[in-house]
């Protein structure tokens, strides 16, 4: 049986505040094949924590158990001061999620799609709405806003998909390789919104190291 | 908006975008309606065959309906968006099987009055039929969104589904096609047991909505 | 050690079990009388109806079993409520074979529609069916185990009002009805009654012996793959 472990680099923990995420042996288990074994990092709030690896190495598995929607199989995890699974539903709507397919109604417009993330949110209808225009309109897709999905470029839905993460002004993204699809107009259009600093908490999935290890301050090596 | 409206919204919407199940379901009933024709070698019905007819047929249109229910969510990629969501997972249940009952309901304005077209001699009793059909379409709902959901997770899912809910809806067969028979009769409705199956009807539908909510939970996990 | 004394609880129990089971038959075919309308055939009702009766409690058993696995996550419970329903499937498979035989003897059809606590428990035994393709089809066993458990509850919830249904379908004329207990005579009813205890009984026994040759099965599979793991 395969241990997938880790090297981890990174800067001196600070200590007094409490991190963003603290993983201790976390552990995942998909029936008899181990998926995630003994990962341990901390990241404190705003900044960056790289995930890297090869395809199959559990990346994407870290994710969704960051994101409150899968369960560890063992270990201890902490998410903004939730310990997983125990208390997953108090993580519910604070983390914006970018996962490998983007989570749109193919037969509904952007605009309805957002407005629909906006509603299950919870956010007041006035702001959100403006706020929805500001997003389309910072990634370049308010002249797409009423189109189907479906009829949209991989990478304008990416673009559509990363509105709908960062719609509710979450504290902690989790984001499954963000620049897949965009060419590199698109790349600059989203930067701001998903970027490394602003004081935003990240973890990033990449393939490409030296964009993802750029702005990280921790950096986790999946094998 | 509430989740629980938005949710529902987005469902009609996308029905009435791509009309995936309505047509469908439609057609199957007055296709059905067409065989039992020459299947039964009636062109008049009433009373019990009246109702074996149509209750069943509008029992198997539902399942088609109840087999296409998250469509949407399985293209989309699994329910993520409404888990991400700081909502109960019951409000998903509610918009889906609120969604459901007016689907059926659709079905029933296009279906029932063809059904009577085709077959019965009088309309009087189909006002108080009405009143059965929807309680049924709620009993109806309440499983099959349940048994909905866990066939959509699971391997043969359009096998599933009917498989398990044919038994489990014969309450509701029982009841409807019951009343069904004596307000279809030939010679005008008869409330003789009325109310003993919209008692049923109710005890059914309250039973489920229960189920339904309290484990919908479990359901929507991992 | 534990293992142990469960095993020596369930040598215990089987052993009840057949005592109380003879007895009870013993007293079926020569204590109680021969039943005046339907003769000796009668007397399969003193196996067919506590043989429902105890696959009837079984499911509920299993749906409690169920609540139990969905509040606490723990998998003892999701095998419990499956040996339980597993078992009681057996049983309602005897239920119908008992009671066609029961029906051709009495009134020479295999099968009567009229007779509605057979009715139900076709109904039902076509339900619980389900249940095996339901937990083949999914892989995940943590899902498999949590959607099997709603699906108990379901079943389990569904169970009376089905039997209320059928009942209430029957035109008020007087069905035939063989499974009532009703207006039994003394030495049938303690027959019967000695035979449902035996039932109940023998249920247990068999689902305990179940649980119990699964969880060594488990174990043995856990040790192999711990070695394994080592070598």
């Amino acid at each position: 049986m395969m241990e997938r472990t880790a090297a981890v680099e990174s800067r001196p923990a600070s200590g007094s505040s409490q991190p963003a995420i603290e993983l201790r042996r976390l552990r995942r288990d998909f029936g008899e094949r181990t998926a995630l074994g003994g990962i341990s990092a901390r990241l404190e709030p705003g900044e960056s924590l790289a995930v890297l690896g090869p395809n199959g190495s559990g990346k994407s598995t870290l994710l969704r158990i960051l994101a409150g929607l899968l369960r560890p199989s063992g270990g201890e995890i902490s998410v903004l001061g939730c310990a997983l699974p125990k208390e997953a539903h108090r993580l519910r709507g604070r983390v914006g999620y970018l996962g490998h397919a983007p989570l749109l109604y193919r037969d509904l417009s952007p605009r309805e799609n957002l407005g629909l993330a906006a509603a299950l949110h919870r956010l007041d209808p006035a702001a959100s709405d403006s706020r929805i225009e500001m997003l389309l309109d910072a990634v370049g897709m308010s002249a797409r806003g009423d189109d189907r999905v479906a009829e949209l470029s991989a990478g304008m839905k990416q673009r559509i998909d990363i509105c709908r993460a960062v719609l509710h002004e979450p504290d902690l993204l989790l984001l499954d390789e963000p620049d897949a699809h965009l060419d590199s107009e698109a790349r600059v259009l989203v930067e701001p919104l998903v970027g490394p600093g602003n004081g935003r908490t990240r973890v990033v999935v990449s393939h490409d190291r030296e964009s993802a290890t750029a702005g990280a301050e921790v950096v986790l090596e999946l094998r | 908006m509430s989740p629980f409206s938005a949710l529902l919204r987005k469902d009609l919407r996308v029905e009435l975008r791509t009309l995936r199940s309505l047509p469908a379901m439609a057609l199957f009933a007055v296709s059905a309606f067409v065989i039992f024709r020459f299947g039964l070698d009636r062109e008049q019905l009433d009373g019990e065959l009246a109702a074996g007819v149509l209750v069943p047929t509008l029992l198997f249109a539902a399942l088609l309906a109840i087999n296409r229910l998250f469509v949407a969510e399985r293209e989309e990629g699994g329910f993520d968006l409404i888990r991400l969501a700081p909502i109960d997972r019951p409000v998903l249940f509610a918009a889906k099987a609120s969604a459901l009952v007016i689907y059926l309901v659709v079905l029933e304005l296009i279906a029932v009055p063809i059904f009577a077209l085709f077959f019965l001699d009088s309309a009087s009793g189909l006002l108080p039929f009405a009143l059965i059909l929807l309680l049924a379409n709620i009993g109806l709902a309440a499983t099959g969104t349940v048994i909905s959901t866990i066939a959509t997770m699971s391997s043969a899912r359009d096998l599933l589904a009917p498989l398990i809910l044919l038994p489990l809806l014969i309450p509701l067969v029982i009841a409807a096609a019951g009343a069904g028979e004596h307000l279809l009769a030939a010679g005008g409705p008869d409330y003789g047991r009325f109310g003993t199956w919209l008692a049923l009807l109710g005890l059914y539908d309250l039973v489920f909505l229960l189920v339904g909510y309290a484990t919908f939970d479990y359901l929507l996990e991992d | 050690m534990a293992n142990a004394l469960r095993s020596i609880t369930l040598r215990r129990l089987a052993v009840a079990t057949v005592l109380v089971l003879g007895a009870g038959f013993a007293l079926a075919f020569f204590y109680a009388p021969e039943d005046a309308d339907q003769g000796f055939i009668q007397k399969i009702f003193y196996l067919h109806v506590p043989l429902a009766t105890a696959a009837l409690l079984g499911w509920i058993v299993a749906a409690i079993w169920a609540i139990q696995h969905l509040r606490t996550g723990d998998p003892k419970y999701d095998a419990r409520s499956y040996v339980s329903i597993h078992i009681s499937v057996i049983f309602g498979l005897a239920v119908l074979l008992t009671g066609a035989i029961w029906a051709k003897g009495s009134w020479g059809v295999w099968w009567e529609w009229k007779e509605p606590t057979l009715v139900s428990f076709l109904i039902v035994f076509l339900l619980y069916a389900t249940y095996y393709p339901l937990r083949y089809a999914i892989e995940d066993r943590e899902r498999q185990a949590r959607y099997s458990s709603v699906f108990a509850i379901t079943a389990g919830a569904f169970v009376p009002l089905n039997f209320l249904a059928v009942r209430l379908a029957e035109p008020l004329i007087h069905p035939r009805t063989f499974s009532s207990t009703g207006g039994l005579p003394d030495s049938m009813l303690f027959a019967f009654v000695v035979c449902l205890a035996g039932m109940a009984l023998l249920w247990t026994t068999l689902v305990w012996f179940e649980l119990d040759a699964k969880s060594a099965s488990g174990n043995l599979s856990k040790i192999r793959r711990a070695l394994e793991a080592t070598a």
